[in-house]
């Protein structure tokens, strides 16, 4: 089977426009992170779609579904976020398990929740991927040159933009192969995890790219957000 | 839901409209395959005159799609059910005197309006019409098929009943839908279709005879002719039909043409002929043309004409099939999967 992950765990402390998760904030006439659902419930591939949501903002996200999918509520499952990203991923993969067994087959399809701007190409790209190889990340290439410094002063190496991407989400991982990965690293190696791609790279299992779409943003400023207001054409809120 | 709307903005130039659609309205329906329509071609090569650009542009191209119904707030569709989209919006309010698709305040998706080049359709429910057991690729091209539908329909109503042979003029894909159509509706008359190329003539192998125009029999003469030629070929098929067609005929013209056709009106008047302007279509043409095309016998014909292009996954895709479409002598239909 195959099951949608929104991520939605985070408390939005890099903005301020409002007291709120930067998931709840609206964009157009709803919460960005209702945009982000309606895109995956309308995925017909998808067996259910969960949510991963702060446990202080569990009966806030009850309430959006209640009140603006409450035809859907029934293939929404709503579920308390860890302390991390990947504590808010295995949080999900439980409840898959108890709700529907465990699988080698089962594919889990991971997506940041303030992506609103996601297209069921890439989510279907990124289920074909998962099911061929594995794992996969949506990527699109870098515009920017790419500087790397080890002391944050002086310039230690400038790689090849060529071989250069920007990692997006979705990220989809064949649950089985996910949770034997995450199972073989130490405490330490899990804390310096920045994403769930990185649990396939520390031990060398090959993540398949999925080409994204630069519009496919990931709304962590004020100016992402003004970007995305712009985008749908609404109107400032700051 | 944002949803992805790709508009032509300029010929041969894309970009993104993103739209907020509200999920709780209507039909939801996913498109599958497309085909490509010469209206779409001469927008994409700006081939139209610059100031209905101006007014129309952007927008999003492509009237000839299926898709897959997504959600349905009515129960009427189930997810995954195959339909068809029909691109004609009539008013809200019609007397039922005039078809839908002449109503005056009746709109055209991808004429003024977004056609389907977006990620997702959200449609009215008696804007859809469901098939079965019609492959994607022909199902694409319902929309095309229903404008002959529509046309046989009309012609039905206004021809004298004498239709011992009826002619069409073109070589392309509508005269080759015109012919698929005329052979099953009117089973006892003999169909003509007049041409110019030889290559394409070869295909109507179903047809009771074909010509090239330019060595037409002395003695040719049809009761009824249909127009399928447009652009510059219409001066000289109206003017070949009305030399041939027999006394008080009817003509039903259907191909576009951008500039003014010049008409022997003297020889439409000594022979009382009925000349019957046709374009687009409406549901009931729709609901006709996907029993035929449930058919397969006429499914394997219209097929014949269909090239199916890769898929299309980026833009740079879009551009591919529109280029691809201008080296097709029929129908290019394609994936979409953007």
């Amino acid at each position: 089977m195959i099951f949608g992950a929104v991520l939605a765990g985070g408390v939005g402390s890099r903005m301020h426009i409002a007291d709120m998760p930067k998931q709840f904030l609206p964009l157009g006439d709803k919460p960005i992170i209702l945009h982000t659902l309606e895109k995956f419930l309308l995925c017909a591939r998808l067996d259910a779609v969960y949510v991963g949501v702060h446990p202080n903002w569990l009966l806030h996200m009850r309430d959006l579904v209640e009140k603006h999918l409450p035809d859907r509520k029934q293939d929404i499952r709503i579920v308390a976020g860890g302390g991390d990203r990947n504590e808010t991923i295995f949080h999900i993969v439980d409840q898959i398990e108890t709700d529907f067994g465990q699988s080698d087959d089962h594919i889990i399809v991971t997506h940041d929740s303030v992506r609103p701007f996601v297209t069921l190409r890439i989510i279907e790209e990124n289920i074909d991927a998962a099911l061929r190889s594995g794992a996969c990340d949506t990527v699109v290439g870098a515009t920017d040159t790419i500087v790397v410094s080890g002391d944050g002063r002086l310039i230690s190496e400038i790689p090849e933009r060529s071989r250069m991407y920007q990692g997006q989400t979705p990220q989809s991982f064949r649950i089985s192969l996910l949770k034997g990965l995450y199972d073989s690293l130490s405490a330490e190696e899990k804390a310096a995890l920045t994403d769930a791609c990185k649990i396939c790279v520390v031990r060398n299992t090959p993540v398949e790219l999925v080409q994204g779409e630069v519009s496919n943003l990931k709304i962590t400023t004020v100016s992402d957000y003004k970007i995305a207001q712009a985008m749908v054409g609404g109107i400032e809120l700051d | 839901m944002i949803n992805y709307v790709y508009q032509l903005v300029s010929p041969r130039s894309f970009s993104v409209k993103y739209e907020e659609v509200d999920f709780e309205k209507g039909v939801v329906v996913r498109p599958r395959y497309m085909a490509i329509c010469h209206a779409d071609q001469r927008y994409f090569l700006g081939q139209r005159d610059a100031k209905v650009l101006r007014q129309k542009l952007p927008m999003a191209l492509i009237h000839e799609c299926c898709g897959q119904v997504v959600s349905d707030r009515t129960g009427t569709f189930r997810p995954g059910q195959t339909v068809v989209m029909i691109p004609n919006v009539p008013p809200e309010v019609n007397d039922g005197i005039v078809f839908e698709n002449y109503a005056k305040g009746s709109r055209f998706l991808s004429s003024g309006y977004d056609g389907f080049m977006r990620e997702f359709v959200e449609m009215p429910l008696d804007r859809l019409v469901a098939f079965d057991g019609v492959k994607e690729p022909v199902a694409a091209i319902t929309e095309f098929v229903s404008v002959g539908v529509h046309a046989s329909g009309r012609f039905a109503a206004v021809a004298h009943a004498r239709r011992d042979a009826i002619g069409i003029w073109g070589d392309g894909s509508l005269a080759y839908i015109m012919a698929c159509i005329l052979t099953r509706a009117f089973p006892e008359s003999r169909i003509v279709v007049v041409g110019k190329d030889t290559r394409k003539l070869s295909l109507f192998t179903f047809v009771d005879e074909t010509y090239l125009a330019d060595s037409l029999p002395e003695n040719f003469q049809v009761d009824h002719a249909f127009e399928c030629a447009g652009g510059e070929g219409s001066y000289y098929a109206i003017d070949d039909i009305i030399r041939t067609i027999n006394p008080q005929g009817a003509v039903v013209l259907m191909g576009v043409s951008e500039n003014k056709v010049a008409v022997n009106t003297r020889n439409v008047l000594e022979k009382g002929l009925t000349m019957v302007g046709c374009s687009r279509s409406g549901r009931s043409d729709f609901e006709k043309a996907v029993a035929f095309m449930e058919e397969p016998a006429f499914q394997d014909r219209l097929n014949a004409i269909i090239y199916e292009d890769q898929p299309v996954h980026s833009i740079d895709d879009v551009l591919r099939v529109f280029a691809t479409d201008l080296n097709t002598p029929f129908k290019t239909a394609f994936r979409w999967s953007l």
